[in-house]
């Protein structure tokens, strides 16, 4: 049960997050605090994948000598995935474009309701 | 050599094109429109060609910046991804055709910004069905999402706030899948379809295979608009300006459901979906109760506009139970459903575009005289609600054929009632319509001699709305005549071969 | 047997088709332009269909594909004894109906005459499909078709009476095609095939509770237009339609579709062989002769002119039904003769109630006395009609009430015997006291006693069908073919019977 928890600690973190921005994004009340509550979402599954690249004593993949490619091998287990990371450069982008477009959407809001709370804007436009 | 990289050029140059609108826009406001209508004819060419090619030599691969698969990223287009550009394009070609003066009218100051959004939504959609990626669809799946919000954001009073809705539930949508990417990569260390589909089999009985396939078919019910995920589909889409709506209602859905199919059937294979989990089943009864639900709901509904987007609810859910019943029939039905659907919903949101264009009302009760006014206008709808009943030789009859014809091979007695039902509830709603909009209320022993009392001139739509909403028609009865051509030519070939 | 590869029976279909659209587009501004139009596209309709007969009646078949859909199924038009049967009929009293229609409209100056001549080409194109269709889908199409078309014209008064009318109409003929639909699609999957055959196509595949089943689905499904009860409460309330609508297609093309549909059934998807094995004859036999009885005791108590024609439609629908249901030569053969007698019979009766009511506006019963003095053409046309629908010789009532009755004896079946003299008693109750009135009681407020028939237009069209029900009735061949085709359609069904 121990080894359950602690050797999938990067499981237990993801999902906690994701369940705390999930939580914000339903129970809030204030347009912000959703917005919020969606990155933590985002945020959480980034760093998911971040953490299955991990690899026990491997190092950074950035290799040395880089011209000399082709010469000699590379043990590809002593470095840590990248591809993940990168992928995950994308979905850092996804998640910032996600973020403007909500916060413009916000903005607009906000000028016709001048106000953010949820409940105030739906009581509101009746 | 466009031939060859023309799976390249239709994504790119939607996208190079929408960057560049801005552009043109600060030049002069007006030509947008004719440059979008450019791009997008562009598109459709490059569109055809590709189905060409596909069907004379079978399915393409095309290997992005010549890196080979799986380390780089490729298109590979089959049967049923050719038949989706061609709607994707030609869809959009006609909706924003018919978008001069809907968009001019409706949000005067942001013609610029709607044009540039629409060429970044027919972007993202094109991404989508072209993709042989997984993280690559991720990434064209955010691109149509986001500028669907925008599309949505900038409607009526209260579209902001469905807007956010929007966002909220389609971004939670968006990260299951690529939760489910995230969780395929881990055990198998591919983001190629192809190669996926053949690493995955063996691991077939890993849990994080099954949790992965979980998270995906959520994360595409939630885009799709499938009951009960649906719930962000109406505000969304009534309060969306006319042409917004015209483009999303058509394409959104039955592009997620187009990346529901190639999960289900490219990526994993069908026995999968069949045996190991009972998803088929749980699909097809959520598409049943999304085809009563959306017919009800949709009966209560006293605006145009949010009558069909129920009837939309409805739609997908055929759509859906095609996929669910995991038959030849019931998936034959399904794609051609993708194509009919897609033809229907276009003429029916361009039709409500037109009717608020000219009479600044979407609510059916104000319909009277409507079929003087507009008498083109409201053939057309005729015609539309016809296909959406399913009279035939219209297109929705037959692909209501397929369906029914699968659920009577899988015994499913209950599905085909279901599908009959609807078709009876769908009557109901269009010709409450249709009564609203071509009769006349008379006194009892009127006999009605002609031509008394109110004259009503005709004012019909403009030319460039009625163009497209004739090619609709057209469309809804060319894809019914020859529905049995394209069955054999495309369709039959989309179905994968196990059945 | 030969079988030929035309694309005459589709050209039929297109002419009509054509024909209505150039009505649509001529509109109400060039009105005689546009009845030209009607009476046309009727003519070479009817050309197109008789030039059709010879080869049918050397026993030969006429066929053409419009679209294949799969292996099994196709949209396929071809032309058999029984479809060129109800084809000629629906082609030749489009004729006729047209130039009544014509005088109709304009003699009470009708609204939305364009939209009215449109729909009713429409039905008439969707009657011919049906008569030329090769397979059970193909007749589902040009059956719903049929539905949609006819809608229009229920409701063409729009007074909240007619749209009652039309969604009542709509709810039960949409309702039963749906349930066609889903027992056509079941027998595909079971089968393999929809295609007509003589004899049916049926046997040997199913259990015998699925094809009982299968059985009563289609009856159900083809006999709300055929108006058996109880499916029957649209006909009355449709006749709130205007009359040369009543007459043609409620007399003759959707309820003769219905009847066309449940007789294709009977005889050419289930089949004699089939039938008998399960028993279903006995049963629907049953079903109808209620139906004629019931409907007989109904028109009695109508005082409406056209309720009670209703009515009486409904009891030779179901005898026409009754008739084929005893599987047997004789009584399909007047079965389907039937179908064509009753039409010109009954059409007859109905443009006299139109004509009736665009000359004094009357349309109760009671308020025809002496009218027969005021317009003795129409009065005695009908006097000839409702003989005829009674079964009195010399008009073609009688030869298809004579081979039903040969029919119930060959069956062994005296009972329907006893039901068809119990109807034709009926007939003559609720007939005979209309004439008498009409001709010899004192005339109430409205009626002259002189001379003064209604328009020329109609009064024609009403002759020449009571006249044609006569000659019909002593020539039973002459006019069309009718009697051949309808015995070669028995003959081909019972092959070695």
């Amino acid at each position: 049960m121990l080894e359950f928890i602690v050797g999938k600690y990067n499981f237990w973190i993801y999902i906690i997050l994701m369940m705390i921005g999930f939580y914000a994004m339903i129970e809030k009340n204030n347009l912000v605090k959703k917005i919020i509550g969606m990155n933590i979402f985002q945020t959480s599954i980034i760093l998911f994948f971040i953490s299955i690249a991990y690899k026990k004593g491997g190092t950074l993949p950035i290799l040395h000598h880089a011209h000399a490619h082709g010469e000699q091998a590379y043990s590809v287990a002593e470095y840590i995935n990248p591809l993940p990371h990168v992928l995950m450069l994308t979905a850092i982008v996804v998640m910032v474009a996600t973020l403007g477009v909500a916060l413009a959407v916000v903005i607009m809001i906000y000028r016709k309701y001048h106000t953010l709370e949820e409940d105030e804007i739906l009581k509101a436009s009746k | 050599m466009m031939v060859e990289q023309s799976p390249a050029l239709i994504v790119v140059v939607p996208l190079m094109c929408a960057l560049i609108t801005p552009i043109i826009g600060l030049v002069k406001k007006e030509w947008c429109y004719y440059w979008v209508l450019l791009t997008l004819l562009a598109a459709t060419v490059f569109s055809v060609v590709t189905m060409g090619r596909v069907l004379s030599e079978g399915t393409i691969r095309y290997f992005l910046g010549n890196w080979d698969p799986p380390y780089g990223i490729e298109y590979v287009i089959d049967h049923l991804n050719a038949m989706m550009l061609v709607i994707i394009s030609g869809i959009s070609f006609l909706v924003a055709f018919h978008s001069k003066e809907s968009v001019a009218d409706e949000m005067p100051g942001r013609i610029v910004f709607f044009y540039t959004i629409f060429l970044l939504q027919v972007t993202g959609f094109i991404g989508i069905v072209i993709t042989g990626d997984v993280f690559n669809l991720y990434v064209f799946l955010e691109i149509a999402s986001l500028a669907g919000y925008a599309l949505v954001a900038i409607g009526e009073d209260g579209a902001p706030l469905a807007s956010f809705r929007y966002i909220i539930l389609g971004t939670v949508g968006a990260c299951f899948y690529l939760l489910g990417v995230g969780y395929l990569y881990m055990v198998t260390g591919s983001l190629n379809m192809l190669d996926l589909a053949q690493l995955l089999p063996e691991l077939y009985h890993s849990k994080v295979i099954l949790v992965a396939f979980a998270f995906f078919m959520v994360g595409v019910a939630v885009k799709m608009a499938l009951f009960p995920l649906h719930v962000w589909l109406p505000d969304a889409y009534t309060k969306a300006p006319s042409s917004s709506s015209a483009l999303l209602a058509p394409l959104m859905t039955k592009v997620a459901a187009y990346v529901m199919i190639r999960i289900m059937f490219t990526i994993f294979e069908p026995c999968f979906s069949m045996e190991m989990l009972p998803v088929t089943a749980v699909l097809s009864w959520a598409a049943v109760i999304a085809i009563i639900a959306g017919a009800v709901m949709a009966l209560a509904q006293r605006d145009l506009k949010r009558m069909l987007v129920y009837i939309l609810v409805s739609e997908v859910g055929y759509i859906a139970l095609g996929v669910g019943l995991a038959n030849r029939n019931g998936l034959t039905g399904s794609i051609l459903h993708i194509l009919n659907d897609a033809c229907m919903m276009m003429t029916l949101f361009l039709i409500v575009g037109a009717i608020v264009y000219k009479t600044r009302t979407r609510t059916i009760a104000d319909f009277r005289f409507l079929h003087r006014k507009m008498p083109l206008t409201m053939a057309a709808l005729v015609v539309a609600g016809l296909s959406v009943i399913g009279i035939p030789p219209t297109c929705g009859f037959f692909s209501k054929w397929y369906l029914i014809l699968g659920a009577v091979d899988a015994k499913q007695w209950i599905f085909a009632v279901v599908l009959l039902l609807s078709s009876l509830l769908n009557a109901v709603l269009f010709f409450r319509v249709i009564e609203y909009a071509y009769l006349e209320p008379r006194a009892e022993d009127d006999h009605g001699h002609e031509e008394e009392g109110v004259i009503i001139r005709i004012e019909e739509a403009p030319v460039t709305m009625l163009l497209p909403i004739f090619a609709g028609v057209a469309g809804i009865f060319l894809f019914g005549i020859y529905s049995g051509k394209i069955i054999s030519t495309i369709i039959q070939y989309a179905v994968p071969t196990c059945f | 047997m030969e079988v030929i590869f035309s694309v005459q029976p589709f050209a039929a279909v297109l002419v009509v088709l054509g024909g209505a659209f150039l009505i649509l587009f001529t509109g109400e501004h060039r009105r005689n332009l546009r009845e030209t139009w009607t009476i046309l596209t009727s003519l070479i309709l009817f050309s197109l269909v008789v030039s059709l007969t010879p080869t049918i009646l050397r026993g030969g078949l006429i066929e053409f594909t419009l679209i294949q859909l799969t292996e099994g199924v196709a949209l396929q038009l071809r032309v058999d004894e029984f479809g060129m049967y109800f084809g000629l009929l629906a082609s030749g009293l489009w004729i006729l109906t047209s130039f009544y229609s014509i005088g109709y409209v304009r003699g009470l100056k009708e609204h939305g005459q364009t939209r009215y001549f449109f729909n009713f080409a429409i039905c008439i194109m969707a009657a011919i499909g049906i008569a030329f269709s090769a397979n059970l889908l193909t007749l589902f199409v040009f059956y719903e078709i049929l539905t949609v078309a006819t809608y229009p014209l229920v409701i063409h008064k729009e007074t909240s009476e007619a749209i009652m009318g039309g969604r009542k109409y709509l709810v039960y003929t949409l309702t039963a095609g749906v349930v066609i639909l889903f027992a056509a699609i079941w027998i595909y999957s079971m089968t393999g095939t929809l295609d007509f055959k003589p004899g049916g196509f049926v046997k040997g595949h199913g259990t015998s509770s699925t094809l009982t089943l299968l059985f009563f689905l289609l009856i159900a499904g083809f006999g709300v237009k055929a108006a058996i009860m109880p499916l029957h409460e649209w006909l009355p309330t449709a006749m709130v339609a205007p009359t040369p609508v009543s007459a043609l297609l409620h007399a003759v093309a959707v309820v003769k579709a219905g009847v066309f549909g449940c007789l294709r059934v009977i005889l050419y998807v289930f089949g004699p062989e089939v039938l008998h094995e399960l028993d279903l004859w006995l049963i629907l036999a049953y079903v109808t002769a209620f139906t004629v009885i019931v409907s007989g005791m109904y028109a009695l108590a109508q005082d409406n002119l056209k309720r009670r024609l209703a009515f009486s439609t409904i009891n030779n629908l179901s005898i026409i039904v009754m008739g084929a249901a005893l599987i047997t030569p004789h009584a399909v053969t007047g079965s389907i003769f039937h179908i064509g007698s009753h039409g010109f019979m009954k059409i007859t009766l109905f443009f006299v109630a139109g004509a009736i009511y665009v000359k004094t506006h009357k349309q109760n019963i009671s308020e025809l006395d002496g009218i027969g003095r005021q317009m003795p053409i129409t009065m005695g046309a009908f006097a000839i009609a409702a003989a005829g629908v009674a079964g009195t010789p010399p008009v073609c009532g009688f030869i298809s009430k004579w081979y039903l009755a040969l029919g119930c004896l060959e069956a062994k079946q005296i009972v329907f015997l006893f039901v068809l003299l119990t109807s034709a008693m009926l007939d003559i109750a609720y007939f005979f006291p209309i004439i008498f009135n009409s001709f010899f009681k004192k005339p109430k407020d409205g009626v002259v006693l002189h001379f003064n028939e209604a328009p020329m237009m109609m009064v024609i069209p009403l002759s020449l069908t009571a006249i044609i029900s006569v000659v019909l009735g002593i020539f039973p061949s002459a006019i069309f073919n009718f009697f051949n085709l309808a015995s070669l359609a028995a003959t081909k069904i019972f092959g070695g019977m």
